[in-house]
């Protein structure tokens, strides 16, 4: 398979990072560690830089800028894994962290055997990719932005909203990483890349002194694999409003409204309890997706490994092509090939390159997110490429791909959608997550509700939240919007693993209508 | 190269490179052991599964530049930092100093005698703290054996042992050599057998605490409950909440405890036409809520050690003593947490946020314990843990999330069996207010906040009227 090598002008690697002593450090350590008598090692070094810019009230309350470097070594020796990793960039550093890694397995391998287990590790094949480079699609590193211009750019729009009538405070808050990674394993695979995100974000807050009431909106740009551009580019020019087809978010636009937006919320009304029809914004649905879906179509969940601490899932790996998951309009995809997308990479860290697959096909189970040892469990074939490490720290675990809803070609727009709603509530835009472990049960609410009565988009109404069972719910699903709806959102921040990772992911799905869904008011949640 | 020079020594050197108007350098050495272990496809037993040892160390620089409009500050962090690159980290620091403007959070550095009538830790110049898979040595033959009676048992055993050290030395051009050094150890436990789930969790310092036979013989009691299956609608009901549920709640409280949000009229904690809810009752029982560094079992760092300036902490207050404080005294609210910037701004006392967390009832030889408590319940649910607990509604702090890993009905004085898992809507702030009855408080470990949060000791409690706001099928 040839390599690779997304490489255009003006994306070079960082040649800090080239300039590190990446194959002299592999080396040291892969041999060590097949002279000790490991099956399999792989060495990961990464260089992975964090900003982190924040305003409140148009003033700076905050700034860091961090760099991680390190490498990781990780062995399968006696059927075990053993893990370990060092920051000395010497050989010989090198080759200890991988005697400490063999050590770990040992005595995993001991304990295990010592408790009767027969479990074995073992890794699904995948074809050698030898030198190959992958660099993600950006314009514009942010760190090549001088501090002064980031930090002014958001200290305009802060004092932009500010400036508007029923504001009281504004927060902003921008982060960007740059990600680089070398992996090399005894196989003979090796593997350089780099990829840039970032995350703007501005908070407006409404306070009513008089009474103590107070409410706040954010914006929705979701975070991006892109570069400044995001803030400065050239927008998009959906009918949708929001889409990103351009290479920036329509930031003018968006905050030129949002104090409109906020204003109402602070008026409208108490949201009635009850059942309601749903048309759900991407803004929104994006986040309902990641938990109901992205998680639970892990296999390493539904197979234990997270049983301690995430959860595991109740799409379980006996009911795969069979288990009905959703409405048969319901066509979700696995994808780490995306353009701009969170979860995007050439090749994962175990050295498979990315692929994009079906999980839910006409509403049916139909895949899981795989690594090497769960592919090879499942005699699943191949790896679709989903191991990822946050930092050189962790080992790598099975991390979520792109997860995303796929609009119908020929179907409505978002105002269309309501045309069939008679008593209905339109959401944008999320806030408040929280799903069980198994990911039945969930509970969401959203930036923004307005009512729909008779196919009419009405005002908002507040104190709301969703609340369903994941299948009902996506089985209540009606109709799906075209790719004119269709956005890429997604977080910097989800969480799985022990110790504790993050990992950044983005998830794209058209508005949908949804039937019947239970609505709470919260306020009443909250009285007793 | 990254390791030629000893914490201190990095300290010292990067000090000497400063150009700026002042300086914090913060030297983080950082060492992990971890085990992990699951029972594929739930069968019986057990294997470890991704395990490993870490070794790194962060280097922290913060630069301050005064200007005409005031002083700004610059943080820039590396980790892996050789000698040779120790000036490029200055210069970057301060560079990004010149670039930011004014800080908000400005304040004069700490000096002199600011700490404890002392500039200078004792061990500053000593070797840092370090942990490896040896911490482990008697731990991890035992979790061997509780793998094969699991086995034995037909349990399927899942879990979690991780011990950290992290060792931090603090310096700045005003003076201030300080050194802590911090452990954090936490064991989970989690056992499924017959459709029933049942969790334990502890929080060590160096796991010579640890008693993993008897985690696994609470877990073995309670699958021993979950043997009959109660269905229960949502609802309110009378709950018994343990330390570890009733912690992950207090953390959330603690959390929303910010001063200055407070006096803007954006927490829970704001006082309608102005100001803050300090001095206001909370809870009809004598309870207290504190943070105390020295805690026996709970100590935590006492100064403040600040990587970068947030809501709650100020790179201008590294070194800052951090006492005992109380939040909420006998019932009342009596602290909010403030930085030396936000102290001055909002007019209220300067209270660093602490790195645990004690809720207690003054009388402790009167307090009951789980079982007692359990013994006195006519009818009401008693939970083990929550989770994915979320904000709401910032205004009543309203949060939402889940029960999980064992839910039972006790009948009474006795359990009499598992009832399905709910998700929650409640309040902590409200269901303090709700309490009828606080047993004897006990070091726990939290079970949602772990990964941020783990020093806590929390008593079990009765509250009234619990909010389980609907069934989840989760089991």
């Amino acid at each position: 398979m040839p390599p690779i090598t997304s490489t255009p002008p003006g994306r070079p690697v960082d040649p800090l990072f080239l300039a590190l002593p990446l194959r002299q450090l592999a080396a040291a350590a892969l041999e060590r560690a097949s002279q000790l008598g490991a099956s399999h090692a792989d060495f990961r070094l990464e260089r992975v830089r964090s900003g982190t810019w924040r305003l409140r009230d148009a003033k700076p309350a905050g700034s860091s800028d961090s760099l991680r470097l390190g490498y990781a070594v990780r062995v399968v020796l006696d059927g075990a894994w053993g893990f370990a990793a060092g920051v000395d960039l010497t050989a010989q550093a090198a080759a200890e962290v991988a005697e400490q890694a063999v050590a770990v397995a040992r005595l995993s391998a001991q304990i295990s055997r010592a408790a009767g287990s027969r479990d074995v590790v073992e890794l699904a094949e995948e074809p050698v990719h030898a030198d190959a480079t992958w660099v993600s699609a950006y314009e514009i590193n942010p760190f090549d932005v001088p501090d002064a211009e980031k930090t002014g750019l958001l200290a305009e729009w802060s004092s932009r909203l500010l400036a508007a009538e029923g504001v009281s405070h504004v927060d902003a808050d921008l982060l960007t990483v740059q990600e680089n990674k070398f992996y090399a394993d005894t196989a003979g695979t090796t593997t350089t890349q780099q990829r840039i995100r970032l995350h703007p974000s501005l908070e407006a807050v409404s306070v009513d002194e008089r009474t103590g009431a107070f409410e706040s909106m954010r914006t929705l740009a979701p975070p991006v694999g892109r570069g400044w551009e995001y803030l400065t580019g050239v927008r998009g020019s959906s009918p949708g409003g929001h889409s990103l087809n351009g290479t920036g978010w329509d930031w003018q636009g968006e905050l030129a409204q949002l104090p409109e937006h906020l204003a109402e919320k602070v008026k409208a009304p108490s949201v009635r309890a009850g059942r309601y029809d749903l048309v759900i914004d991407p803004t929104n649905l994006w986040l309902t997706i990641h938990e109901s879906i992205g998680h639970a179509t892990e296999l390493d969940r539904a197979l234990g490994y997270e049983a301690a601490y995430a959860g595991t899932s109740f799409a379980t790996f006996d009911q795969l092509g069979t288990l009905r998951y959703g409405s048969e309009l319901m066509h979700v995809t696995g994808d780490r090939t995306a353009e701009h997308g969170l979860a995007t990479i050439g090749y994962d860290d175990e050295g498979v390159a990315t692929q994009s697959w079906d999980l839910i096909t006409d509403g049916v189970l139909t895949g899981y997110q795989l690594d090497r040892r769960m592919a090879k469990l499942k005699d699943l074939g191949r790896s679709n490429g989903c191991a990822f490490a946050d930092s050189p720290a962790h080992v790598p675990v099975q991390r979520m791909a792109n997860v995303s809803l796929q609009p119908a070609s020929d179907g409505p727009d978002t105002a269309e959608l309501f045309a069939g709603v008679e008593n209905g509530l339109y959401l944008v835009g999320d806030r408040s997550w929280s799903i069980d472990m198994q990911r039945y049960n969930f509970q969401f609410t959203a930036q923004r509700a307005y009512t729909i009565k008779n196919g009419q988009l009405g005002g908002q109404v507040k104190d709301f939240a969703y609340q369903a069972t994941t299948t009902d719910f996506w089985r209540s699903m009606r109709a799906v919007g075209g790719p004119q709806t269709y956005l890429l959102a997604g977080a910097f921040n989800c969480g799985k693993a022990q110790p504790g990772q993050i990992a950044a992911v983005s998830h794209g799905c058209p508005s949908a209508l949804f039937e019947q869904v239970n609505i709470l008011n919260t306020q009443q949640e909250a009285a007793h | 190269m990254g390791n030629q020079h000893t914490p201190h020594e990095l300290v010292e050197r990067t000090l000497e490179l400063s150009r700026a108007d002042g300086c914090v350098v913060l030297v983080d050495e950082k060492s992990s052991a971890n085990l992990r272990w699951a029972a594929l496809d739930s069968a019986p037993g057990s294997a470890l599964t991704t395990n490993g040892v870490t070794r790194g160390r962060r280097l922290t620089v913060v630069a301050t530049v005064d200007g005409a409009e005031g002083t700004a500050s610059g943080v820039v962090a590396r980790e892996a930092v050789t000698g040779a690159e120790l000036e490029e980290l200055v210069r970057a620091a301060e560079a990004a100093a010149r670039a930011a403007g004014p800080a908000e959070d400005a304040g004069p550095l700490l000096a002199g005698e600011v700490f404890n009538g002392v500039t200078a830790s004792r061990d500053f110049t000593e070797p840092p703290a370090e942990t490896s898979i040896d911490v482990f040595a008697t731990f991890a033959p035992e979790l061997g054996a509780c793998f094969a009676r699991a086995r034995a048992a037909g349990q399927a055993l899942y879990g979690f042992a991780n011990h950290e050290l992290t060792s931090t030395y603090l310096g700045s051009s005003t003076g201030l050599r300080l050194r802590h050094d911090q452990p954090t150890g936490t064991v989970e436990l989690n056992a499924k057998a017959h459709g029933a789930s049942a969790w334990a969790g502890a929080a060590t310092q160096d796991f010579t605490d640890v008693d993993v036979a008897a985690l696994q013989a609470s877990l073995t009691e309670r699958l021993g409950w979950g043997k009959r299956r109660i269905e229960l609608p949502a609802g309110r009901y009378e709950t018994l909440l343990p330390p570890s549920a009733l912690a992950d709640l207090m953390i959330s409280l603690n959390w929303a405890l910010n001063a200055r949000d407070a006096v803007e009229g954006r927490t829970v904690f704001s006082r309608p036409g102005g100001g803050t809810r300090l001095g206001e009752r909370l809870t009809d029982l004598p309870l207290t809520l504190r943070s105390d560094p020295a805690q026996p079992g709970l100590q935590s760092a006492p100064f403040v050690i600040a990587h970068s300036s947030t809501d709650d902490h100020s790179v201008f207050d590294n070194g800052l003593p951090v006492g005992a404080t109380e939040w909420i005294s006998k019932g009342e609210l009596t602290g909010l947490q403030t930085t030396r910037h936000t102290a001055a701004t909002t007019g209220l006392p300067l209270r660093p946020a602490g790195d645990n967390l004690v809720l207690e009832l003054a009388d402790q030889s009167a307090a009951r314990t789980m079982a007692e408590l359990i013994a006195g319940t006519e009818r009401g649910l008693l939970l083990t843990c929550l989770w994915y607990i979320r904000e709401v509604d910032p205004a009543t702090l309203l949060l939402t999330g889940l029960t999980r890993d064992g839910v039972y009905l006790v009948e009474d004085g006795q359990v009499v069996g598992e009832v399905n898992n709910f998700r929650f809507n409640e309040s902590p702030v409200d269901l303090l207010g709700r309490i009828t009855e606080a047993g004897r408080t006990e070091q726990c470990l939290p079970r949602e906040w772990s990964d941020w949060f783990s020093r806590a000791a929390m008593p079990p409690v009765r509250v009234a009227d619990f909010n389980m706001s609907s069934v989840s099928q989760a089991s």
